[in-house]
């Protein structure tokens, strides 16, 4: 199978800081894959370089030629003196149909927020008018930068499962960053944990069956979510060996 | 009809208002007020230079002006606090280009005219480039519309789509330099900074769109230079400030009757 994304040795730099490592990475074709860590991990550099906005200090990315992709970003600074109605918002870059802007925000659960301005949207809202934008060009790959964040719980439930419709429903890839190390999508096939590197990466099923975890949230949340701990420690339940040093990224099983 | 000095006057200024119109909407989104002062004072530099080598004064204020968006574009770009450089940069350009004028041999220069504008001395030639500068300022930020607009919500909604950010901050610094270089013998190095904001401010409470908000900066900035002018044909006070001046009262009006 050709990857949509392959990160090969991918190093980022932020200043003069290396904020990311040697990360070997691929997203395939209808893949969803979480990317978690605590908060200044390099989670967001290693999506910011995927998408092509930050540079590879060493390393390259490549993407299939021709890709098509959806970005989510974690927020906009928009400022208040611009005027940007969400429609508008949709046509940026392109130009898109009355039925294909219609479309996206009905997929996007946004259907009431076409002459709403951008400025008054609330967290959700605006999560789900980004989102819309993103679907419009009918991605093959989705990339979504911590897209629950100022989400309340049931709300990170039903974006989620959102998210996993859309996967059946479009059958593009996705890509997620969570800054929350406990939640992770129990729909993802594989979770990438990174801090300055690629620490571990598994499938999240054998994190999930993790009974006491799994309690903490459960019925709430319809069992969308499932609850993964990630012990800085270096105490990973995970399927593979995770026994490195930190100096060198851990190759995993799969 | 170009004979007539207050024909020509008012054809220069509604020329300034057009072209400062669809920058000065992305000076304001993209809150770069500062950066347009800089680069306007810069053009008192240039015209001592135009002076000293006896250059068109267009073409000196347009170069250094032009240099002078590079360099603090580079700067800010590495590190060093936006506000500190613009801060540095905007007062040392006017001191440097205040001196530089004084040391310039020659018949003695009339520096309040490039400080506040000599609008009654605009000549047909000074009416040619700044109609010809308004095209170009207009054709730019048009052609480059989209991508400005992207690059101006989120940077990296605009690298996601395929469009270097970095790329449309040039064409802003170039349309940028070509405003100030036009503007300069109507409102003066000082003032230019405020036709860029004013009507572009004052437009935003009626505008629900980025569009609607440059068509109606446009139009109130030709508003803005048509009273202007009014005023200062009528009370006999200098034309440039008098252009801000009722810039400023639509504003406020603006503001007073807008939804917002």
């Amino acid at each position: 199978m050709s990857a949509l994304i392959r990160a090969e040795g991918l190093s980022v730099k932020r200043g003069a800081t290396t904020v990311l490592r040697d990360v070997d990475f691929s997203i395939e074709a209808k893949e969803i894959v979480t990317i978690v860590g605590p908060n200044g991990s390099g989670k967001s550099s290693l999506m910011k370089a995927l998408i092509g906005a930050v540079p590879a200090s060493a390393g390259k990315v490549t993407r299939k030629a021709k890709l098509r992709l959806g970005y989510v970003p974690q927020s906009l600074s928009v400022d208040p003196s611009m005027p940007m109605t969400v429609e508008r918002f949709l046509d940026l870059p392109h130009q898109a149909t009355a039925q294909d802007r219609a479309e996206a925000l009905a997929e996007a659960g946004a259907e009431d927020l076409a002459t709403r301005q951008l400025t008054d949207l609330s967290g959700g809202q605006f999560q789900r008018a980004m989102l819309a934008r993103a679907l419009l060009n009918r991605p093959e790959i989705l990339l979504l930068d911590e897209p629950t964040t100022g989400l309340d719980q049931p709300g990170q439930a039903d974006f989620y499962r959102k998210i996993e419709e859309l996967r059946d429903q479009l059958g593009c890839a996705v890509l997620m960053v969570s800054h929350d190390l406990h939640v992770v999508m129990s729909a993802s096939d594989r979770v990438l944990c990174v801090n300055g590197h690629i620490c571990c990466e598994g499938h999240p099923e054998v994190v999930a069956q993790a009974e006491e975890y799994r309690a903490l949230f459960g019925s709430g949340t319809g069992g969308t979510l499932a609850l993964y701990r990630h012990q800085h420690s270096h105490h990973h339940h995970h399927d593979g060996p995770c026994d490195h040093d930190h100096d060198t990224p851990a190759q995993d099983a799969n | 009809m170009f004979d007539h000095f207050l024909t020509r006057a008012i054809l220069g200024a509604v020329g300034v208002a057009l072209a400062a119109a669809p920058l000065g909407v992305f000076v304001v989104w993209r809150r770069m007020a500062y950066f347009g002062d800089a680069t306007a004072h810069a053009a008192v530099l240039g015209v001592a230079l135009a002076l000293a080598f006896s250059t068109p004064i267009f073409a000196g204020t347009l170069l250094v002006s032009l240099g002078m968006a590079f360099a603090v574009a580079r700067l800010t770009g590495r590190g060093f606090g936006a506000d500190m450089i613009l801060g540095v940069a905007s007062h040392a350009a006017l001191a440097f280009g205040l001196v530089a004028v004084t040391l310039v041999k020659g018949p003695r220069l009339d520096l309040q005219s490039y400080l506040f504008g000599d609008i009654l001395a605009v000549g047909h030639t000074d009416l040619a480039l700044i109609w010809l500068g308004a095209v170009l300022v207009w054709g730019l930020i048009l052609w480059r519309w989209t991508g400005l607009l992207l690059s101006t919500l989120s940077p990296d909604l605009a690298y996601a789509s395929g469009i270097d950010p970095g790329r449309e901050k040039y064409v802003m610094m170039i349309a940028l330099a070509l405003v100030v270089a036009v503007a300069i013998k109507i409102v003066g190095a000082l003032l230019i900074g405020a036709m860029l904001i004013i009507p572009a401010a004052s437009a935003r409470p009626f505008a629900r769109t980025p569009e609607q908000m440059l068509v109606g900066a446009a139009g109130l900035g030709v508003c803005a230079s048509l009273l202007g002018l009014w005023s200062a044909w009528e009370f006999d006070t200098p034309a440039g400030p008098s252009i801000v001046c009722a810039a400023t009262v639509l504003f406020a009006l603006s503001h007073l009757l807008g939804r917002r």
